[in-house]
């Protein structure tokens, strides 16, 4: 198991390179000047040519990519052109709510999609069954922020007045403030990787929330986050309800299954012990493939509930040509994609022996 | 002495009551008898016909404001008790006060042209990539497909954010990045059939008669490798028209005050509340288009490739 930890491990280098690579060339391909582009159009000369060298611009292009790949490994990423503020905190103010709604919604497309999937193979051909069908063929065409679009509609103005009133807006009801973990603690004089981890954990409203006991706030963080992860949750879901069903409905027909059945074990035992763990690979290969699809729809659904996250402040960027910022955020989404995919290869390997001695 | 029969006489099966299908006759017959391939065959069907007769279809020009016409008004359909004397729109008028009937037919037109375009940009670059690096395979391969795995590394739809944030909002760059960022799912297939082909006999007795790389390539490997292709070209399609909605929604895709599905419900996300309806329709017209193109590519999948749908392979 450590040869193939090790192995995998190595294998993820040259993809980092790669992430690090493109995003640098994406700040590279640009057109025009950078020195207009970040100092505005009526920069004189001198001011460019200052530029330049302070920011090595003249140097030879893989020198600048040597320098550019060490400082983004030191958590460096520049400052914002637009607020001057180091991109590096504006990541750690933002990303924590977009992570809050891709992993919510990853639990909930997860268990109601694997769940689905399973009553649709045992009971096949049966009317759930097709129902569950017909709706996962439909929940894969939908776009993620229509849907948003509409619970919101629903839960919060048809059932208005009603206990099913759900927010559709926001990432707390206003008022409730929840103090950063740094003044709980009186955590003081944090820097590098300490700082960067204890603010994330702090901006991350149900983690803050729950470690330091203000469950009334963690209860409407969980309220606030319901509709954007339904409204993420349910392309992924689909998926994940078809890939069981089918799954399931191979290993079901299987002499093993038949073999349980006969030594008279109990039916809901055959079904979640000796069928679904045989079922699982597939299963946790596309929740793992799905992720990517996550975090693009809390990307996008964010915006439609107005959640302060990565989704809204890169779009802000781009239409401000926010450079740093873009490059900062396509960096770390691709590392948290990259680590997501490991975390599924070795899942794999732990679930199924073989592949570990391939 | 008996008479030698002459080759007429012969009572022989004439070739056609034979029951053998070419393969192509085979993959049609299994296609006509799919039925998610019926459904969406029919629903594309009637979406092209909306979209070339959209100058027809279309009651209102979809660009121009209305005159005497109250912004955001609700659907007035005469068959269901709307008055007469009031100007017939069946889904009502948008926040700048134009028919969204007229829109949503003249979006048909660009959601259309967006999938068939951006697929074919990725498959045309997507198949030379994949080609030359299974055909010439050492050190050609590793590097092009160390390129693909590095694509891949991203979420498609944030890579396509990203290039547009280089190239700058608008249809066409958006087209151009979810072009981009398809690529590598074409490469990897071609390249993996025209692995698995190249080792084939039929090949190397291209090769042998003389035929230079370049023809064998075009003549006895890609046309083996088309069958994958296909399939993930009709579902990229789906793909490409929800990325590229996605991206007008955001404002980063098409511009007012073009007709796009994606860009009038961007337009229109804060009227939820108040006029559901300009909402509602748009929303409708991308899902029914992208089920319609699912439904066919999983329909092609199942009578192109039976081994993949018996796999349970969904590939996205």
């Amino acid at each position: 198991m450590t040869q193939f930890l090790l192995r995998r491990l190595v294998l993820v280098l040259p993809v980092l390179v790669g992430i690090l690579f493109v995003s640098f060339a994406l700040a590279r391909l640009i057109p025009g000047d950078p020195c207009y582009v970040a100092l505005g159009e009526h920069a004189t000369k001198e001011v460019c040519d200052a530029f330049r060298l302070r920011f090595g611009l003249n140097d030879p292009i893989l020198v600048q990519f040597v320098r550019y790949a060490t400082q983004v490994l030191q958590g460096n990423f520049g400052a914002s052109i637009r607020s001057q503020r180091p991109v590096l905190d504006i990541v750690l103010e933002r990303l924590p709510m977009t992570i809050e709604v891709t992993i919510g919604a990853m639990l909930f497309s997860t268990i109601v999609g694997i769940t689905l999937g399973i009553v649709s193979a045992v009971r096949q051909n049966s009317a759930i069954d097709v129902v569950t069908m017909i709706g996962a063929n439909i929940g894969v065409s939908m776009p993620v922020f229509w849907l948003g679009l509409l619970l919101a509609y629903v839960f919060a103005l048809t059932f208005k007045g009603t206990p099913l009133w759900i927010p559709p807006s926001g990432r707390l009801t206003s008022g409730l403030i929840l103090p950063p973990l740094t003044d709980t603690f009186h955590l003081t004089n944090l820097s590098g990787p300490a700082y960067a981890l204890v603010t994330l954990a702090s901006n991350t409203v149900t983690f803050n929330a729950l470690i330091t006991g203000h469950f009334e706030i963690f209860r409407d963080a969980i309220w606030h986050l319901i509709l954007p992860c339904a409204a993420v949750g349910t392309i992924p879901l689909s998926i994940t309800a078809r890939m069981t069903r089918s799954s399931m409905l191979e290993v079901l027909g299987q002499d093993y299954v038949r073999t349980a059945r006969a030594k008279g074990l109990r039916e809901r035992v055959v079904v979640l012990k000796h069928a679904l763990q045989n079922a699982l690979l597939p299963i946790v290969t596309i929740v793992g493939l799905s992720f990517g699809g996550l975090l693009s729809g809390a990307v996008l659904t964010e915006t439609v509930f107005a959640l302060p996250g990565v989704g809204t402040q890169l779009v802000t960027a781009i239409l401000a040509y926010d450079y740093p910022v873009v490059q900062a955020f396509t960096v770390i989404i691709a590392l948290i994609y990259v680590a997501v995919n490991l975390i599924v290869d070795i899942s794999y390997a732990y679930l199924d022996p073989r592949i570990r001695l391939q | 002495m008996t008479a030698v029969p002459s080759i007429k006489d012969l009572q022989l099966e004439p070739a056609s009551r034979l029951k053998t299908r070419t393969p192509l006759q085979d993959v049609l017959r299994r296609l006509r008898r799919h039925r998610s391939a019926q459904v969406g065959f029919i629903v594309l069907a009637l979406l092209v016909l909306v979209a070339v007769f959209a100058p027809v279809l279309a009651p209102y020009d979809p660009t121009l404001p209305l005159r005497d016409v109250k912004r955001r008004s609700p659907p007035c359909i005469h068959l269901l008790g709307c008055p007469a004397a009031q100007p017939q729109h069946i889904f009502g008028v948008d926040g700048n006060s134009r028919d969204l009937l007229s829109r949503i037919i003249f979006g048909s037109r660009l959601s259309l042209s967006i999938g068939f375009a951006t697929v074919t940009f990725a498959i045309l670059i997507g198949t030379a990539l994949g080609a030359v690096a299974g055909f010439v395979g050492g050190w050609t391969d590793n590097i092009i497909m160390r390129l693909m795995d590095v694509l891949l590394a991203f979420p498609s739809l944030l890579l396509s954010i990203a290039v547009v944030s280089v190239l700058g909002p608008g249809l066409i760059n958006a087209l151009l990045a979810i072009s981009f960022v398809s690529i590598p799912v074409y490469a990897r297939i071609v390249r993996a059939s025209v692995l698995q082909v190249k080792e084939q006999d039929y090949v190397s007795a291209s090769r042998a008669l003389g035929a230079s790389p370049l023809a064998t390539l075009l003549n006895h490997v890609l046309p083996n490798a088309m069958t994958p292709l296909i399939v993930q070209g009709t579902l990229g399609i789906a793909g490409a028209i929800l990325d590229a909605a996605a991206l007008s929604f955001l404002g980063l895709g098409a511009q007012p005050p073009t007709p796009e599905w994606g860009l009038m419900l961007g337009d229109e996300r804060n009227s939820i509340f108040n006029a559901p309806y300009l909402v509602l329709f748009p929303g409708i017209a991308i899902m029914i288009t992208v089920l319609a193109f699912n439904l066919l590519g999983d329909g092609m999948r199942d009578a192109l490739d039976p081994r993949l749908s018996q796999m349970g392979i969904k590939i996205k």
